[in-house]
Formats: structure tokens, sequence, C-alpha cells
């Protein structure tokens, strides 16, 4: 069941590479676990500790205050690659709520989105200035999907609106599902799928 | 009353499986015909139906394998099974208990079917023409190849579909990929899919369901369109088709799980209907010159950044491209023909299954994988297994000096233990070339297998052609 999501203020962190893949966002070896817990401590793994799993000294990621720098401004086509849910868990475990981008890859869009972890898509303009002011204030407001970055008009994002209605009122989309477990019945029924 | 509009493969299958239409508040809930589902993906979805007292819903539409975390030596003269860890083994054993609680059918390692989940699947006849076929696994539309809606899904998801047999979707756009005019000899279909991937770009295919066409495309036999279809992630595309032929129908008979007799003869002749009608539009077209495809290779750190074998890497547009390309140690203005290899991978759901493992085969017949060259042939299922070693080309690899192992993800994900080491250079049969996909530090070439075991023998990324034998050993 997706976290909720109304509003958050917060810095940013940027990270300006295109097409950082979920390969990055968590490395595979770590996928052996039967948990969905903790994989925070594993998030960018290969890029925040060396051969010898020592933390890089000069990789931001070590020492980010994530309870300031809640939203990720990332490069074009985040999230790329594999279908690993654990990417999401990955980035929430770790302290984001928020991840901006150009584009986001479809699936891992959609698993962000199961998860209460807010996937947002802006235009090249918007991005820019994200990217030239790392750290700086941003507020997303989801109910009238807006985007305040510093002192700014805001700016309008669109959010897939039943994400999103999930995302602010806290309805679950499996037992969205489960309550319409009669309706597939009877397609079943019509369409030759009857057990 | 006014005809119907001529409609897609795409929008044929879409609106067979609507059980509840998508409105401007809600997505459409799709039925899911197979629900296929391996260990890696699946454990916290059914940690989620038991904390809600949830069962599986329809196991007898649901089918499981064990393939990624999966050891690929062999077991010890006790049976003991060389996992790299023992949370591997926790996870493969976590799908063995979830399976046998909810009824849900296991090729497990007992079983004369397991294998990579999309070898394992199409080869027992579970995908059918028509299905929507759902996975944890973003390769999952391999299926597409038999004009199935096939595409990878979340965890969450996997709980969805569990639970309900349907999931939440939008419709997708659609984009047409004509390939025309026929393959020149020596250019495979994994040739094919990597130049397909340039055209479309890393994230060009997002949004888009890709329907594959052309001359070239049906000159392609199952296998082929399979390692096209599979890579359509590779291209931002959540799935790719391919409209059932003769081909389609002359795969799927007899098969394990394919309808038998009279059902088979009826089913057939719905699956040919389910081709694109003539005049029906797509969101994109995109056309390809076949003839003009040679043997490729990826230069980068995306599955998009594909060459020619032998052309040189082009200079970099963006920061991103020049990081990718330091990363890999080629220059821009050279060919990436000189670098010596020190890993050669044949596998994956790509290129794991029988005619990749002979177009490898024919390459190393009588030759010598290079010293200091470690090669690892890794059949795609226990039936790719079987026929290889039928035919005797375990006998070739091993003779060659590659190693032959059991069926499993392998080096492609590396997350079994079968890794390249850091900073060495592989030549690989799979699908991704990420940073770090086959090891820490490992730099990955993505190419066909008559080009990954050319490059064993040679020590440097090498065109296959240099190793035709003629037409007779074609």
């Amino acid at each position: 069941m997706p976290e909720r999501f109304t509003q958050l203020t917060s810095r940013t962190f940027v990270l300006p590479q295109e097409s950082i893949d979920t390969d990055q966002i968590i490395p595979a070896r770590f996928l052996t676990t039967t948990s969905r817990e903790g994989l925070g401590a594993k998030a960018f793994y290969d890029w925040r500790y060396d051969a010898s799993g020592k933390p890089i000294a000069d990789q931001a990621l070590n020492t980010l205050d994530t309870s300031e720098h809640r939203i990720l401004v990332a490069g074009d086509n985040f999230g790329c690659g594999s279908s690993r849910e654990h990417a999401p868990w990955a980035l929430m475990d770790y302290g984001f709520r928020a991840v901006i981008s150009t584009s986001i890859a479809d699936i891992f869009n959609s698993n962000a989105l199961k998860n209460g972890l807010l996937p947002i898509v802006v235009d090249k303009e918007t991005h820019e200035r994200l990217l030239a002011d790392p750290g700086g204030r941003v507020g997303i407001d989801l109910e009238k999907s807006e985007l305040t970055i510093g002192n700014a008009p805001p700016v309008k994002f669109s959010i897939e609106p039943f994400a999103r209605r999930c995302l602010i009122e806290g309805v679950d989309p499996l037992g969205w599902l489960v309550d319409r477990i009669p309706a597939v019945e009877a397609f079943e029924r019509t369409q030759g799928h009857a057990p | 009353m006014p005809r119907e509009a001529p409609r897609t493969l795409l929008e044929k299958v879409w609106d067979a499986h609507m059980v509840t239409p998508e409105s401007a508040d809600a997505p459409g809930m799709l039925y899911v015909d197979l629900h296929l589902v391996h260990e890696v993906t699946s454990p916290q979805a059914f940690t989620e139906l038991d904390a809600r007292g949830l069962k599986v819903r329809r196991p007898d539409k649901t089918f499981a394998t064990l393939d990624h975390s999966t050891p690929t030596a062999p077991a010890d003269a006790n049976g003991k099974r060389p996992y790299v860890t023992a949370e591997a083994e926790a996870q493969v054993a976590t799908l063995e208990r979830n399976c046998a609680r909810h009824g849900v059918p296991l090729a497990g390692w007992d079983s004369d079917a397991r294998g990579v989940v999309h070898v394992m699947a199409p080869e027992l006849g579970l995908t059918q023409p028509g299905m929507v076929v759902v996975c944890g696994d973003s390769h999952t539309a391999t299926h597409g190849a038999f004009g199935a809606l096939a595409f990878g899904i979340g965890t969450s998801e996997v709980g969805h579909v569990l639970a309900t047999q349907c999931l939440l979707q939008r419709k997708p756009k659609t984009m047409r990929v004509t390939v025309d005019g026929q393959l020149q000899p020596g250019v495979s279909a994994k040739d094919l899919t990597l130049a397909v991937i340039a055209a479309i770009g890393f994230g060009g295919g997002s949004g888009y369901v890709v329907e594959y066409a052309g001359e070239a495309i049906r000159a392609l036999e199952m296998e082929g369109r399979m390692t096209l279809c599979n890579m359509s992630i590779e291209a931002g595309a959540r799935a790719g088709m391919i409209a059932p032929d003769a081909k389609t129908i002359a795969y799927l008979r007899g098969r394990r799980y394919a309808p038998q007799g009279e059902a088979f003869e009826r089913a057939a002749e719905r699956w040919l209907a389910l081709a694109t009608e003539p005049g029906a539009t797509f969101d994109k077209e995109v056309r390809i010159d076949g003839a003009a495809i040679t043997p490729m290779a990826t230069f980068g750190t995306t599955p998009d950044a594909a060459i020619p074998i032998g052309a040189a890497a082009p200079a970099p547009r963006t920061e991103s491209e020049r990081k990718a390309l330091d990363y890999m140690g080629f220059t821009a203005g050279e060919a990436t023909t000189h670098a010596p290899v020190s890993v050669v991978f044949v596998g994956s759901c790509t290129n794991g299954r029988l005619s990749d493992l002979r177009a490898a085969a024919d390459v190393l017949r009588g030759r010598k994988v290079k010293s200091g060259v470690r090669m690892l042939v890794v059949p795609g299922s226990e039936s790719v297994k079987r026929q290889a070693e039928a035919e005797g080309l375990d006998a070739v690899f091993t003779e060659a000096g590659a190693e032959w192992r059991e069926p499993g993800c392998s080096m492609c994900i590396a997350m079994n233990g079968d890794v390249v080491p850091p900073g060495k250079l592989a030549v690989s049969t799979s699908n991704r070339n990420f940073e770090g996909r086959q090891g820490k530090g490992a730099r990955t070439i993505l190419a066909s297998p008559a080009t990954a075991a050319a490059s064993a023998v040679t020590g440097v990324l090498t065109d296959p052609r240099m190793f035709a034998r003629g037409p007779a050993h074609a």
C-alpha cells in the first residue's frame, strides 16, 4: 500500500547523469532478499563504496542529510532497465520521497507510485533550473499538481489521476481490485476463462 | 452502421482483455492469461497476500520457475548446490514453499522443464498468441514474439495479479517498426535487435508497445523473433509484438501446454486472425533497411550505444556519453576491436536458446578459446541443455576450452556468483551493458552468439563473418 503523499517542501539532491538505470539504484546482487525493508543501505551502493566496501569519501550520497534533502533531481530517462521494485524501495528507505526528471521509465514510474515515491516529469527549462541549483528548496503540492522552485511562480505537473487519488486519499490499489472480483468472475464466465 | 475501424494486433489483444474499461478517473482492469513467477521479484508479493489473508486466485494461470539466484555449477555428490550465499538459497526455498502453499505449478530443481523464465514458457507452449502475459521481469516482452501482449511488472503488481488475475492499466501508445529487405548472410537476429534499439534510442520507446513488421521480421525464425522482442525494454518500450503466422503455428504445434488435436486447429485459426488489419494506424512509425545491417556490438553503457563491429566509436554528445566511453575504456574515433577481452558469455533470455548455441558452436568447432579468455556457455533451460547435448554441442564447447553450465540467468544479471571481474572486458550475448551489470566494475559489450564465439577465439571483439565456413555449415 502506498505511503500517502499530499505536500512536501524540501531541498533537492541532484544527480545530473542521464539514464540512471535500476542496476545503479540497487545492484542485482542485493536482490536475493525476501524482504522490502532496509534497502536504503544498498541504494547506489557501487557509487558509494569502493571495491573493499569502504565508503568513498567525496561521494555526496554518503553524507547527505536525507531529512533535509528528500527530493531527487535526476537526468533524463531515470529508472530505466529492470522491473525491480527494490529500486523505489531503496530510494524511499534511503530517504527520498520524490524524483524529478525530464522522463522516467515506465515500470519504475509505476513501481514508484505503488509505494508513495512521487515521480514528477518536468519540461527541459524547469529541469535546467533545478539542475542549476543543487540543494535548492522545492515545494510539491500534489493536490494542486504544482511544483514551486524557490520563490518563482508554481509549475504544473501531471500524475495519472487514479495513482494521484491513491496517494492523496490513501486508496489501496490491491484492495480496490479485490473489491471488483465479481466483475472479474463475470468476465471469466463470458470470455471462456472459467477455471 | 459505420464499419469498425481497422485495428492493430495490440488493440485486438487489449480489447479482448478489458474486464472494466478505463475512464478519466481510473485505469482499465486488464485480464492476465499467464502469470510467470520467479524467485527474485515474488517473495514480497506472497508476503503481502499472506498479510491480507488472500489466496492465489488462479494458480492454473500461474507458472513458476527458478532461474535468477540459482547456481549454474552442478550439485556436489551429496546433492548440495553451490549457492552464492545462504540468502540466495533461502530465496529459492521461499518460492518453493510459496508455490506449494498456494498450489502454483513450479518447474523446480526436480523438473525437466526448469529454465530461464522467458526461455521455458515458450518451449512448454504456455505462451500463446493473443494472450496477456506478465512477469516480474522486464524482459517479459520476449513472449510478444508469439503475438501475445507481454510485459514486465513490479512486485506490487505481481501481488495484484496473484490475488485478482488483473492489472490496472491505461492503454499504451503504438509504434510500428518495419524492417524491410533481407538480412545479409552472417547477420543474426541479435544484430538486427541492436540496430533497431540504436534507431529508436534508449528511451525512445517509452510509453509505447512496439509491433515489429516487414520482410526481415517475417523471415526470422521464432527464436530470432524472441531475441528481438526480448530487448524491446532496452528501447524503453514495455512490450514488443509480432503478428502470428505459419511459423508461430508450426512452433506451437505439439508443445506440452498448447491446445491439442482439433482444439489446436481452431486456436490456430483464431491466432492467425490477430494480425494488424490493413489501414490500421500507429502513433509512431519507424522504418529500417534490414539489408544494410552488419554484425553489431555496443561500445557504451546503454544498449542503444551500438555500432557495426569495426566502426569507430562516435564522439560523445553529452557528459553521460563521455563518462560511458571512459568507463568502457574506448576512444572516440577509434574502433573497439583492439581491447583485450577477458570473458565471453553465451546465454540469457535473449540468446540462450538452441539456435543461439548452434551459432556459437559453428564458430568454435575445431577452434580453441584463446588462452586467458574465460568462456561460459549457459543453456537457457533444461530442455535446451538436453537438445544441445544430444547434438554434441556441449563437446564442441568443452573441447574448445569453454565451460558448459547448468541452465539459469547466470552472468546476465550476475546475482548467482557468475560474475565478470572488476575492470575486465566481456563480450556477452545478454541484454544489458549497464555499468556493473555483470559484476562491480565489469565492462560489457553486447553482441550475438556468433560474435561472442569469434571474440573468444581471437581475444578481441571480432566480426564472426571472418570465420564463415560457407553454405555447408551455415
